[in-house]
């Protein structure tokens, strides 16, 4: 049969990040794909040689919208490394909650995507509105919504106030109840099933020869997770396990992704009761020459930072390296023998880093009201209500 | 095994590979090796001792450049990272791609950035650079100069 190649960005409205696809498809068959990537390529390892050792916490902390705490936390690691010095631990507790925070909310916003990669927009909506309430978790912890600004080498630049540990906890608990509703919508919809089960699978082997990372591997039967692995910050200190399922395909992605919200939740909840009290900060002085490593399990896999410094106040070498970057080359091996329909979630499935988050308010028309999110739940029943009632729906 | 046992094994096997060996922690073990023994240390490290490549990272050491393999051997918590020194006048070492599928990507993003050249490697095109983007400029050598300020203040960036 005749091939042809359908080709996939680099800039499409679907996909927020340009990626170009290259999809070679016999009939509706896909024989081959590659992907051309180079597109966001901002110059930060360079930048990052020309800051001081704090700047550039500043400067990585901007590589990723969604994971902005995952290359902090690897690159002060890394930094650490060096000396090496051991943080103190309401510091390192204080990092695993902004981390952990984060994996709820990445984890919920991929959800939210997948499903609309589907067609899927109930999931979608649910999803992301569910999210909304971890993101303000963590502005009640941090202050801020996304790009926290809590790492620094040596330590932690702000401390979690006590009086405000009740009310997220509050806030953690009150979320439960819709998760577990939306975890049995998903696990028990026949729909998702049928379309995800089986496609895209990547093997054990190809996992491990990819070097794939997170839920993609994961999800594949390889249980490497570095919070286990090799445990740091407060990850050996609370009671957690690591989720590995062995399907390969996207809905074994799926359920790796779904049940690692609830470890999260439970980190997070154990580390905010038993943080200890203390210094949150090393304040380190100066970084003396030789050469460091630093890893942190990001939401997508992880993280890995290589620091070399020289003795002065700034990195002769910073190496970055995403978990996109190997999760990326495994859709060689999943996408081909999918059919096209199939090639957009199955590339969707390892996560790869999209940017995100706009705040937002929504105000009446004439100015004088802020909605709240019970508001505009009532108008949005309201009017499919009227829509249905002018269609003549019963 | 043990962490021991593995060192002494590495030891062992490429005694008259290995130039420098340095235990930096109990988590942390530097091994520089001859760029020729690369492919067999690091095919020995991933397939026989079940190492994870975690990734290549690059960088000129202004008198030679230099390539660090990591590797993990997640059992005993232990990262080893293989360090080949290259000639910078003639900066190449054997890929690794058609072992570690993994390295295929990085060893394009090191061959564009610092050009390093890897003899062997299955699909040699640029990764991240763009297409006008002149040959021989690298932009993560120390002797780096911007080669066109202008052409990219244009484009807005």
């Amino acid at each position: 049969m005749q091939k042809s190649v359908i080709s996939i960005g680099p800039f499409h409205p679907l996909q927020e990040e340009p990626e170009h696809f290259s999809l070679t498809v016999e009939g509706e068959t896909v024989v081959d794909v590659d992907v051309e990537i180079g597109y966001n390529h901002r110059g930060i390892e360079k930048l990052s040689e020309r800051r001081n050792f704090e700047q550039s916490t500043f400067v990585i902390e901007r590589i990723c919208g969604i994971c902005s705490t995952s290359h902090p936390f690897a690159y002060t690691r890394a930094v650490e490394d060096i000396i090496p010095v051991v943080v103190p631990e309401r510091a390192q507790y204080i990092r695993t909650i902004i981390a952990e925070g984060e994996r709820i909310h990445s984890h919920l916003l991929w959800y939210g995507l997948a499903g609309h990669f589907l067609g899927y927009n109930t999931v979608y909506m649910w999803m992301w509105r569910l999210r909304e309430e971890i993101l303000d978790v963590m502005e009640i912890l941090s202050g801020n919504r996304n790009n926290y600004a809590m790492f620094k080498p040596g330590g932690v630049r702000r401390d979690i106030n006590a009086d405000d540990i009740p009310l997220a906890l509050k806030k953690i608990d009150s979320i439960i109840p819709t998760l577990d509703r939306l975890k049995k919508a998903i696990l028990d919809d026949p729909v998702l099933h049928a379309r995800l089960k089986g496609i895209g699978i990547l093997s054990k082997e190809e996992a491990i020869n990819y070097c794939a990372l997170g839920p993609t591997s994961r999800a594949s039967g390889v249980d490497r997770d570095v919070r286990k692995n090799a445990p740091y910050g407060a990850y050996d200190k609370v009671d957690w396990d690591m989720i590995v399922t062995d399907s390969g395909d996207v809905w074994g992605k799926a359920v790796v992704r779904l049940l690692e919200i609830y470890e999260s939740i439970k980190i997070m909840k154990s580390c905010l009761q038993q943080i200890p009290s203390g210094e949150i900060d090393l304040n380190l002085k100066s970084i003396p020459p030789g050469e460091g490593i630093g890893a942190h399990e990001a939401p997508r896999g992880e993280t890995f930072h290589y620091v070399r410094s020289d003795g002065t106040n700034r990195p002769v070498r910073h190496k970055v390296r995403a978990p996109t970057f190997m999760n990326l080359p495994t859709c060689k091996a999943t996408v081909p023998g999918s059919s096209i329909s199939d090639a957009a979630i199955i590339l969707a499935s390892i996560d790869p880093c999209y940017c995100c988050t706009e705040r937002m308010a929504v105000r009446s028309p004439e100015g004088d009201k802020i909605y709240t999110g019970k508001d505009l739940i009532t108008m949005s029943r309201e009017k499919t209500a009227k829509i249905k009632r002018e269609m003549g729906i019963p | 095994m043990t962490r021991d046992a593995v060192l002494q094994d590495l030891k062992g096997k490429f005694r008259e590979d290995i130039l420098d060996f340095s235990d930096k922690s109990p988590k942390r073990v530097y091994i520089e090796i001859k760029p020729d023994a690369l492919v067999r240390a690091a095919t020995y490290i991933f397939k026989d001792l079940g190492a994870r490549f975690h990734i290549a990272s690059g960088l000129d050491a202004r008198t030679h450049l230099e390539i660090l393999y990591h590797f993990s051997i997640e059992t005993m918590n232990l990262l080893i990272s293989l360090r080949v020194k290259l000639d910078k006048k003639n900066p190449k070492v054997d890929s690794l791609a058609n072992v570690i599928e993994g390295a295929n990507w990085i060893e394009r993003e090191i061959n564009e950035l610092l050009g390093i050249d890897f003899p062997g490697h299955p699909d040699m095109r640029r990764l991240l650079l763009a297409k006008e983007w002149p040959k021989g400029v690298y932009p993560l050598r120390t002797d780096y100069k911007e080669w066109d300020k202008k052409a990219i203040r244009d484009r807005g960036v």
